[in-house]
């Protein structure tokens, strides 16, 4: 059974539609990455999935039970955490205030904690006390997703974790994700990034207007196809 | 290039109902006028009290449903202007009718500074800092010995009697004092609550009215297009209170006796007014007409049970806010669409020639804006 | 010399209790940017259930107090979840008047319930204890009680905001709600915890209040416009400045009261207005807002 699976999940802001149907999976222990161009409906397919958006129950199921349209606290109790598109720190805290909020909705201790964050990211632990959007970007990024790690997810939804930063910073952070997928997390990133996200995926996803137009492992998936699925032409 | 086939487009304001509306306004306006011939002192009485409600009514949404300034201080405005009427009267031998407009015109005068303090405050922070306001009117007030100080004073009876329009009903029509006062302060009473509601009406349709609009949806963007929010508001808080003070004069003009604590009343000139607008509509002119009469049915079988009538009544506001917060009118115009006073601007295409794709909207040559005066 | 010092020193105290005041009020709008019109009339809510309390289980009237505290932490809690939450939002219309609407239900029901009468709390002549001090000056008891609670609750406060998972939470939620619940945080149910907190400083505001001077069910609003003045004065986002302007307001009013008793309010006013005139961010307002 599927860690994750959603069938013909759809979700609308308003009047809009924005996903027509989308059938996805991912096994535990997996890294997924789904790809596409701007407004193709992934960080809406992630806003789904966390309980942002309203969803049908059946439409997504985690470890076998429904959870659509449930409530985010449930969502992240039940182990799925998200580090969010545009990193939303929280202004007021400091960084390890950040940290310390993700592990909210933490009864028992697991892997993940201040310390294993720390290790993880070394350079956070030097700034533990500053602001955390006084950071740089990449280091925000950082704390995110130390932030979304705090909660012990089984899953972690990362958000177009490379927007707006440098090359060398986002090799940095993805340097990361094999401690992450070590940790017991297994991971669905949205990229823009096509290079990036395949050269960490075991499989890829690729969404156009609402819709997968292909899926399936990186090496299997021609440049010719991907630009189709991506563009539509 | 003018392509006189190409369509051309028109902002109409106009519906079919606020067509019979206008009709039947006037017809309703004529009517209310010839009142007193037609009916006794407790009607009148209870018309003076339903028509100056409304006129603060109307202000107070132009305030706060139109402008989203949501003020707990226009009890500030209505004491003042009844002081002034107090001050012209008996300490200047204003007659009682130019007194009216001058205290208007002083309270507005006095909202010019006080905007300056106030608007440095936003949102709920404001409308505290208003309530403050009313507050130090009201302390300043009762320091003024010679209206009275802290126990207030009664308006001599050459004023009320004596005064020109009061002459000149009793020269007429040979009524008695008293008779002859209550018509004259239900006449003012009605041409203020008309020209209240003419005021917000124009205003709203004049471009002020869209640049309320704008900053009221998002002022930010607002200032991005060229809208200057500040003035805007000002204007609108010096309009608002030029109307309290003029419709306060009036009341206290025909209770004849002020003191402090009733004249910058919250009850009566804010909490009143509130329950007035939202059972109502708010931001709507038709909505405090409605509110104004449930109001006054409530306030009649009610006001007899004292503390629990305001309880009732708070509790109503609250039930309101909570499930009809567009008001009685509010909910109907959604709707069944209905508009008396159209204010909302539409996009009318006039005579569309060619295919979809050839539309050009540019403006018609002349200056085509529909939505005449009804 | 004495009499300016005197004054100066009774505006001081005098400030530690509309701190106590505006305590509860700046702890609402931070977490959820509620300004809550019934403030001052929950704090009135408070001393006469503390009045209760004591009169019915024939207790003094610090242990009654500390009955009083849970329950009206409890009524906070039920207030925001029952009613309030329903009502917070972007609009700041439905929370103005829904909280307007309270505060007159409140006023009206302590009327009927406990009548126009002025009340007080006693105990046993600590009201007018006095501490001798240098030069011939005194300071009362109570005030300097009054002071010192405020200085502790402010405290309290602060570590339950910056020091606890909860205060890590509450930031939280007052930064970005949305964020907040993929957290795992409830905002409906730290609102309400948040309200409770509030209503539990309005019953320490209380039980000063009431030891003090007399009170009966119409002086909520002054109280709130008192509270109001102070973390104005003071600036948004800091307790200790809240401290800071219900002091300045303490002093203003004593100083115009020793001038003439009837420019007491005015004077205190006034002092809000310039404040608001010159600095209209508050004297120590927090950099990051």
């Amino acid at each position: 059974m599927a860690l994750l699976e959603t069938r013909g999940l759809t979700a609308r802001y308003g009047d809009f539609k924005a996903l027509f149907g989308i059938d996805f999976a991912i096994e535990a222990g997996e890294t997924v990455a789904i790809i596409g161009a701007n407004g193709a409906g992934k960080s809406t397919f992630l806003r789904a999935i966390c309980g942002l958006l309203a969803a049908a129950p059946e439409s997504i199921r985690f470890d076998g039970a429904a959870i659509g349209g449930a409530a985010p606290a449930e969502i992240v109790r039940r182990g799925i955490a998200m580090a969010p598109e545009g990193r939303k720190l929280f202004p007021s805290l400091s960084v390890e205030e950040n940290l310390r909020v993700g592990a909210w909705s933490q009864k028992t201790p697991g892997y993940w904690n201040l310390s294993s964050v720390y290790e993880l990211f070394p350079m956070l632990k030097e700034r533990r006390s500053t602001p955390a959007t006084a950071l740089s970007g990449g280091q925000q990024q950082m704390v995110t997703i130390g932030r979304a790690l705090m909660s012990n997810p089984r899953l972690l939804l990362c958000d177009e974790i490379s927007l707006g930063l440098a090359p060398i910073v986002i090799r940095d952070i993805y340097a990361a994700l094999p401690r992450i997928r070590q940790g017991g997390v297994s991971l669905v990133i949205v990229e823009q990034d096509i290079a990036q996200a395949m050269a960490v995926a075991d499989r890829v996803y690729c969404f156009q207007e609402g819709r997968v137009t292909l899926s399936g492992a990186p090496a299997a998936l021609s440049r010719d196809a991907i630009h189709e699925a991506y563009f539509g032409h | 290039m003018m392509n006189s086939a190409a369509p051309r487009f028109v902002i109409a304001t106009r519906t079919p109902v606020s067509t019979v509306a206008a009709f039947g306004s006037a017809a309703l306006i004529l009517f209310l006028a010839a009142l007193p011939f037609l009916a006794g002192r407790n009607v009148m009485q209870n018309m003076f009290f339903i028509l100056t409600m409304l006129a603060l009514a109307q202000f107070w949404n132009l305030l706060a449903g139109y402008s989203g300034l949501i003020s707990v201080g226009q009890q500030a405005f209505v004491g003042l202007g009844a002081y002034l009427l107090f001050a012209w009267t008996i300490l200047a031998g204003v007659d009682p009718v130019l007194a009216i407009v001058l205290s208007g015109a002083v309270a507005a005068l006095i909202a010019l500074p006080t905007s300056f303090l106030v608007f440095r405050l936003k949102g709920a922070y404001f409308a505290v800092g208003t309530w403050v306001v009313a507050e130090v009117f009201r302390l300043l007030l009762a320091q003024v010995k010679i209206l009275g100080g802290g126990t207030g004073t009664a308006l001599p009876r050459e004023v009320t009697n004596d005064a020109v329009l009061v002459s000149w009903i009793t020269h007429l029509t040979g009524a008695r004092a008293a008779v002859a006062r209550d018509m004259a302060d239900y006449w003012l009473a009605l041409i203020l609550a008309i020209a209240a509601i003419g005021l917000v009406y124009g205003l709203l349709r004049s471009r002020r009215g869209l640049a309320l609009a704008a900053i009221r949806d998002h002022e930010a963007a607002s200032g991005s297009v060229g809208v200057d929010a500040t003035r805007t508001k000002r204007l609108v808080y010096v309009v608002s209170a030029f109307g309290a003070g003029m419709t306060g004069a009036l009341i206290y003009l025909s209770k004849a006796r002020i003191s402090p604590d009733a004249a910058f009343s919250l009850i009566d000139w804010t909490a009143f007014v509130f329950f007035i607008v939202i059972i109502g509509g708010i931001a709507t002119i038709e909505g405090p007409i409605i509110g104004v009469l449930v109001f006054w049915l409530i306030q009649n079988e009610l006001s007899s049970f004292g503390s629990v009538y305001l309880m009732l009544l708070g509790a109503l506001a609250i039930v309101i806010m909570l499930f009809f917060p567009k008001g009685i009118w509010g909910t109907l115009a959604e709707r069944f669409d209905l508009h008396l006073f159209p204010i909302r601007r539409r996009l009318e295409i006039v005579d569309r020639a060619g295919s979809p794709d050839d539309i050009d909207l540019r403006p018609a040559p002349a200056a085509h804006v529909h939505g005449g005066k009804p | 010399m004495t009499a300016v010092l005197d004054t100066i020193l009774q505006g001081v105290l005098l400030g530690g209790l509309y701190a106590l005041f505006a305590a509860g009020l700046a702890l609402i709008f931070g977490v959820m940017r509620l300004v809550n019109l019934a403030h001052g009339d929950l704090i009135v809510l408070a001393a006469y259930l503390i009045l209760l309390i004591a009169n019915t289980l024939h207790l003094g009237v610090i242990l009654s107090f500390i009955i009083a505290l849970p329950l009206m932490f409890a009524a906070g809690y039920v207030l925001q979840t029952g009613l309030l939450n329903r009502v917070i939002g972007n609009d700041i219309l439905a929370p103005l008047l829904t909280t307007f609407g309270l505060s007159i239900i409140l006023q009206n029901a302590m009327l009927t319930g406990f009548s126009a009468d002025s009340r007080r709390l006693t105990s046993d002549g600590i009201e007018t204890a006095s501490l001798p001090l240098f030069n011939g000056l005194a300071i009362g008891v109570m005030p300097l009680l009054t002071f010192l609670a405020a200085v502790a609750v402010i405290i309290a406060l602060n570590q339950l905001f910056y020091r606890t998972a909860l205060g890590y939470a509450f930031r939280a939620v007052s930064d970005d709600p949305v964020t907040a619940r993929l957290m795992g945080i409830d905002d409906k149910q730290l609102f309400g915890i948040a309200m409770g907190v509030a209503l539990a400083v309005c019953a320490v505001a209380a039980l000063f209040l009431g030891l003090r001077a007399n009170f009966d069910p119409t002086i909520g609003p002054g109280r709130l416009i008192f509270a109001f003045e102070a973390v104005i004065i003071g600036g948004l986002g800091s307790l200790w400045g809240t401290l800071a302007g219900g002091v300045i307001l303490g002093v203003a009013q004593t100083i115009g009261a020793s001038i003439n008793p009837e420019w007491q309010l005015l004077a205190g006013h006034l002092a809000f207005l310039v404040v608001l005139a010159v600095a209209p961010r508050g004297l120590f307002p927090r950099a990051v807002d």
